[in-house]
């Protein structure tokens, strides 16, 4: 109640949905991240009540997360990172003109789970920190090889093709410097990749560039994609309410959980809800082609992972992404010292920022649900304006974050490798996966391997990371016994036969 | 009966070229040192496995029984290619003409060229296209966007 006290004020709800509605611009924008966002903001906050500025600054963070899918689904660019996931349904959803229904399970997807990590937020925070505190090196390579093995479920008409193209985004992840030794890697003498290949470039120019260069094959004199009629298509509809159940569940509980795990990321979070998903669906054949729940699952894990993101870092003060360290700034210059005493020595600040997301969310509902046939009505654009726009748009999202010229170079070379993975059936998606979680692959097992003086055997002995480890091993298996068994009957009935 | 020159055969081994090229970079880091595994461990490991799935893929689609494969309409990519060549040519411009002008070209290109529209409809969508970026993300958000010789 002490919470709602602080959050209901007025003032505290106007700068609510000040941040709520800069950060669902932010989370529109391509390349315009929430990090950046909040950094610049900081400076203006120190005048500030500091529970109405971080009330502010953490609508921002997790307004964004509601904003990135709304240019996934319509353009399929990415708007932020943890968005991609959301391309591969979302925008097949609107391409069979359903644009509608999937920006409206987005924002209904994103509304349970946010409310859900709040909760656990709130419930669970400090035992959940204490356990978050038994991850190390070999449980976070587990994780990441559990994401790695959701490949399979990614994978479309061809495994190999999947495994080949996430091999070719570890190998992407690869380039630049060695964290550990500063050796450089496969940087063909440009200096400018010493620093890696960033994440946005890949995914704006695989997916988005890619997308339009495919779609251009055809010089179209109608409309882009087909327009949603009747209020019956520009939301959801009951049918598809009840299909994404468990996605909303799925989805909450999948994000809270790696989202109180500092570093692994709501990427992650979404893939691994989407793999699960797909797993368990009894339409698993339809994923990739615009099934409801393909949005419902990754922009749920998305969403809750804002709530478990802030576990670590205001109980134990670990910042888990460049947002939360950001945020962790902001409550040190302030005074504050987040940590096992956050809670219980600033009871107003902290129960007012769990009221005001309870708010913020429910304001980001409110706010998104009408927009969407406004959204939709971006779709009416001609061909001739809409593909222009959305080079515009990659071209800005990727120069904003690195003020490179040679990094919109790359995101012209990853347009045409997108645009040719489609023409060669090759799935996108496995190769962002690789590329994401890479480097934080690497980086744990060599330290794994540090910690056990060069024996793999830490990645078994510890608990966590074996069970994790055998369930990314029987994931990978079982595309193989369902094949074997298949051959199997194959041959027995042509012996029948 | 086998079949060369498909383009599973092709991309097949174009990635076999791939890994074994990381599998020769990776020998020359260290593999496993004092303080545990070199730069070259996870590059060595990833390039083999891409140079044998890759080879696999290439013998299959040899091995392939003819028809199986769904055949690449490489005729229509011709326009997909053209858009490409434009989005690099805009980009290799944007140190000389700035955004502004660099992609209003590249608007102009694609809806005029690409598009076949009248030239009047071309410079208004270009012109239109190229104000709407600088409005929102110039002068409202702030976004420093590449600025040519002419100072914008």
């Amino acid at each position: 109640m002490q919470g709602f006290a602080v959050a209901l004020q007025p003032v505290n709800l106007l700068w609510c949905l000040l941040g709520v509605i800069l950060g669902t611009v932010v989370g529109i924008l391509p390349g315009l991240a929430p990090s950046g966002t909040i950094a610049m903001l900081l400076p203006l906050t120190f005048a500030m009540n500091p529970a109405a500025a971080m009330i502010m600054l953490a609508g921002i963070y997790y307004g964004a997360k509601y904003g990135g899918s709304t240019t996934a689904i319509l353009l399929n660019v990415p708007g932020e990172s943890a968005s991609v996931v959301t391309c591969l349904d979302g925008h097949q959803m609107a391409r069979k003109g359903r644009a509608g229904p999937a920006l409206g399970i987005a924002a209904i997807a994103s509304f349970i789970a946010g409310t859900v990590g709040v909760l656990g937020l709130m419930l669970v925070a400090p035992p959940l920190a204490r356990m978050a505190l038994a991850f190390s090196s070999p449980e976070y390579f587990a994780l990441m090889a559990l994401g790695l093995a959701m490949v399979v479920l990614l994978a479309g008409r061809s495994m190999v093709k999947a495994l080949l193209a996430m091999l070719v985004g570890l190998w992407i992840s690869s380039i630049g410097t060695d964290p550990f030794s500063t050796t450089s890697r496969f940087i063909f003498g440009q200096l400018e990749l010493l620093s890696g290949v960033d994440f946005v470039i890949a995914a704006i120019g695989l997916f988005a560039i890619g997308e339009v260069l495919a779609c251009m094959e055809a010089r179209g004199q109608g409309q882009l994609l087909p327009v949603p009629r009747g209020l019956r298509n520009l939301l959801p509809s009951v049918r598809d309410l009840k299909d994404c159940r468990f996605a909303f569940a799925n989805g909450s509980v999948i994000g809270f959980l790696i989202g109180v795990l500092p570093g692994a990321g709501s990427t992650v979070a979404s893939f691994i809800s989407y793999g699960v998903e797909k797993a368990v669906s009894r339409r698993r054949d339809e994923f990739g082609q615009g099934v409801v729940e393909g949005v419902a699952a990754p922009e749920a894990a998305n969403n809750s992972e804002t709530g478990g993101a802030l576990v670590p870092l205001l109980t134990l003060g670990i910042p888990g992404s460049a947002t939360t360290a950001i945020l962790l700034a902001a409550l040190v210059l302030w005074g504050f010292k987040p940590g096992p005493l956050f809670i219980s020595d600033n009871p107003a600040l902290f129960w007012g920022l769990v009221a005001s997301m309870y708010i913020g969310n429910a304001m980001l509902l409110v706010l998104n649900l009408p927009l969407v046939p406004l959204f939709a009505q971006v779709l009416r654009a001609p061909a001739h304006v809409l593909y222009p726009l959305v080079f515009g748009l990659s071209m800005v999202g990727v120069y904003s974050v690195s003020g490179s010229l040679f990094d919109l170079g790359l995101l012209a070379g990853f347009g045409l490798l997108g645009y040719l993975m489609r023409k060669l059936d090759y799935p996108a998606a496995p190769l962002i996966l690789g590329l994401v979680l890479g480097g934080a692959m690497e980086r744990a097992l060599r330290q794994s391997l540090m910690m056990s003086e060069g024996s793999l055997s830490i990645l078994a002995t510890r608990p966590i990371s074996a069970v994790m480890l055998s369930l990314a091993l029987l994931i990978l298996l079982i595309p193989l016994f369902n094949k074997a068994n298949a051959w199997r009957l194959r041959a027995l009935e042509q012996n029948d036969g | 009966m086998k079949r060369f020159g498909t383009p599973d055969f092709w991309s097949g081994l174009a990635l076999a070229g791939l890994g074994t090229s990381i599998v020769a970079e990776a020998a020359q880091w260290e593999y496993l040192g004092q303080d545990g595994p070199g730069p070259g461990f996870f590059p060595l490991w990833y390039g083999i496995a891409m140079a044998v799935l890759s080879l696999g893929l290439v013998v299959s689609s040899v091995l392939r029984q003819p028809g199986v494969e769904d055949p690449i309409d490489w005729a229509k990519a011709r326009r997909a290619f053209a858009a490409w060549l434009a989005l690099v040519a805009a980009v290799a411009a944007l140190e000389l003409l700035g955004f502004l002008l660099a992609f209003a070209a590249l608007v102009f290109f694609l809806v005029a060229v690409m598009y076949r529209r009248p030239p009047g409809v071309a410079a208004a969508v270009a012109l239109a296209s190229a104000a709407a970026f600088h409005g929102l993300f110039v002068l409202v958000l702030g976004v420093r966007l590449p600025t040519g010789m002419l100072g914008f």
